[in-house]
């Protein structure tokens, strides 16, 4: 023991030893075998045409499309959640409670509500799409703004308040939905769960920009988010300018989150369960090293349900529930195998 | 130096803190020392700039707390809270490596390693240094918490109660570490005690407060009185002669 402490070469590296250098490049690597098997397995399975041949591509290339939103929101789903949990010095939370997908199903019951069925079309199409961004994202920073930059400069509260209005907002669409015909309610129930099918391929113009911005934006500051992970006292204490730092965060986590659930609906759990795997399988508390293996898990999780939904259960749609069952097992098995978070 | 001019907090509206007025010198252990809810640790927090002040103004080396931007003070002063808890899993290694962030920005070079493994070293947690924070226990936590404020290189130091959770032998080792920091390191401690015979002996200043304000400031001979600490404490001292200096004796 004494002896090979000793040996240990003396760095501050992320990934001190050999050992856990080597374990985190066979975890990225079975997650990219994973994520291009699932895509090359949505792209391909049942695909009547020859692999190779024109038809193959042209049906590979319709199908494509779902892959690229499930790109996107994984990395919207990974890069937030692991952001927003480190602001909040909290890991056992999800930027979903902010009021994001309350306010998503507010917006979507409401127009159902009042203008009938043809109302899910109103809400489709991509100046509705933008706008339901630059509403969630003004939402936030709203209470962001508000609750951060006041006298009670306290992120607990924020939260605390974010849950409230987010209950409130829920709850006012499920009266609005108990007055709905079951026809009109039946076509919105199917705008609720989160699904990948929801996404429209003309969204990803704008989409794909937003989420790349964002989300380069946050892994670059990755070194500075290790500070924050620190606290407020030992950030501030570091020379980091703990608010300033925290609200520029909170502002790219809500355009990640507004882009993924304006795409495709909420996805309450995703982002919580592909944060906690990330940390347990990356085994550090370095973002640089996080942030790749969360968008990869999320990745791998997304497509993966996607693909058994699809090709196993035929049950084209609701990916979110297959993810919170089985996700949620592996979860409570990796947990309780490992006893901390 | 650390100048502190009409310096007041207030919390809700009876109590406050302050005004004080107070001149640090530079060098040396400075403790501060008082009964519970006295303002030492709202006095070293806003030192430390780490609590906003209601009024008046604080020094640390010419350098404005509230105004000089956060980034250039870390190189100035460090400072420990009294409880500290991280999210994150860290070796004692990576927590004392984040101290050079204000000098390296998260990009540790050659120079940045050999600080860290000096400052390690220093508090004689080499054999600890790969292990886990949740697998230490509370004093080797604590002596790994302030190896990281010595790694961050400041001339001033602050610390909120060092020695909570440590027992005789760690407290005396823990004080004797800050000593030699203050003298082979030329770095200015100032340090909140509750054990008034720590800072009868190991102190080069002390400093009583009282209901928010300075009652007094001077040598430990000075403070170390039947008088004074009485006053202070509220209740009956006795200081003897003892082996090692006086000592103060209050049961």
């Amino acid at each position: 023991m004494a002896e090979s402490t000793v040996l240990r070469e003396r760095t501050s590296r992320t990934l001190p030893t050999p050992r856990a250098r080597l374990r985190y490049r066979i975890i990225v690597s079975v997650l990219v075998v994973l994520a291009v098997g699932f895509t090359f397995g949505l792209l391909a399975w049942d695909n009547p045409m020859p692999v190779g041949s024109d038809g193959f591509w042209r049906i590979a290339e319709m199908r494509a499309t779902n892959v690229v939103v499930m790109a996107v929101v994984a990395i919207c789903q990974a890069i937030a959640t692991v952001s927003f949990q480190t602001v909040t010095n909290n890991r056992i939370i999800t930027p979903s409670i902010m009021g994001f997908e309350a306010l998503y199903v507010a917006v979507q019951t409401s127009a159902v509500y009042f203008l009938g069925v043809a109302g899910v079309l109103a809400v489709k199409g991509l100046p509705q799409f933008v706008l339901q961004i630059a509403l969630m994202v003004g939402f936030a920073m709203l209470l962001y703004g508000w609750l951060l930059s006041g006298r009670y400069g306290n992120l607990q509260v924020m939260l605390l308040i974010g849950i409230i209005i987010g209950g409130g907002l829920a709850s006012v669409s499920t009266f609005m939905q108990r007055l709905l015909t079951p026809s009109e309610f039946d076509v919105l129930a199917a705008r609720l769960f989160g699904n990948v099918s929801n996404a429209d391929a003309s969204y990803l113009p704008v989409a794909i920009p937003l989420c790349l911005v964002a989300a380069t934006l946050l892994v670059l500051s990755s070194r500075r988010l290790n500070i924050v992970a620190l606290g407020r006292d030992a950030s501030t204490g570091l020379g980091l300018n703990h608010r300033r730092e925290t609200m520029r965060v909170l502002f790219l986590v809500s355009v990640l989150m507004a882009v993924s659930t304006a795409l495709v609906g909420p996805m309450t759990f995703l982002g919580f369960l592909v944060a906690t795997l990330a940390y347990q399988f990356a085994d550090t508390y370095d973002h640089r090293y996080v942030f790749p293996v969360a968008a990869l898990t999320c990745f791998v999780v997304l497509s993966g349900a996607y693909f058994v939904m699809r090709n196993i259960f035929y049950a084209n749609g609701v990916v979110s529930i297959i993810i919170e069952f089985v996700g949620g097992l592996v979860f409570l098995f990796v947990i309780l195998r490992k006893g901390r978070l | 130096m650390i100048t502190l001019e009409g310096v007041r907090k207030d919390y809700g509206g009876e109590v406050t803190i302050g005004p004080v007025d107070l001149e640090i010198p530079r060098g040396g252990v400075t403790a501060l020392v008082g009964p519970n809810g006295a303002g030492k640790s709202t006095l070293l927090t806003m030192v430390g700039r780490l609590l906003g002040l209601d009024a008046g103004t604080i020094e640390v080396a010419g350098y404005d707390v509230t105004r000089t931007p956060s980034k250039d003070l870390a190189k100035v002063v460090s400072v420990l809270r009294q409880e500290n808890h991280f999210v994150t899993r860290l070796t004692v290694r990576q927590l004392v490596a984040f101290g050079r962030f204000p000098h390296s920005r998260g990009r540790l070079t050659a120079a940045d390693e050999e600080f860290v493994s000096r400052s390690i070293d220093f508090l004689d947690l080499t054999d600890l240094e790969h292990r886990y924070l949740d697998q230490l226990s509370g004093g080797q936590r604590q002596r790994a918490y302030v190896a990281m404020v010595l790694c961050q290189d400041t001339e001033y130091v602050l610390l909120d109660e060092p020695l909570n959770n440590l027992d005789m032998r760690h407290s005396v080792q823990m004080m004797k570490h800050l000593r030699r920091a203050a003298a082979e390191l030329d770095r200015t401690i100032v340090i909140v005690l509750h054990d008034i015979n720590f800072a009868g002996h190991y102190a080069d200043h002390i400093c009583a407060v009282k209901d928010g304000t300075v009652v007094e400031f001077g040598p430990p001979e000075r403070i170390m009185t039947d008088e004074v600490l009485t006053k202070v404490f509220d209740t009956p001292v006795t200081v003897i002669e003892g082996p090692n200096g006086p000592l103060a004796v209050y049961y």
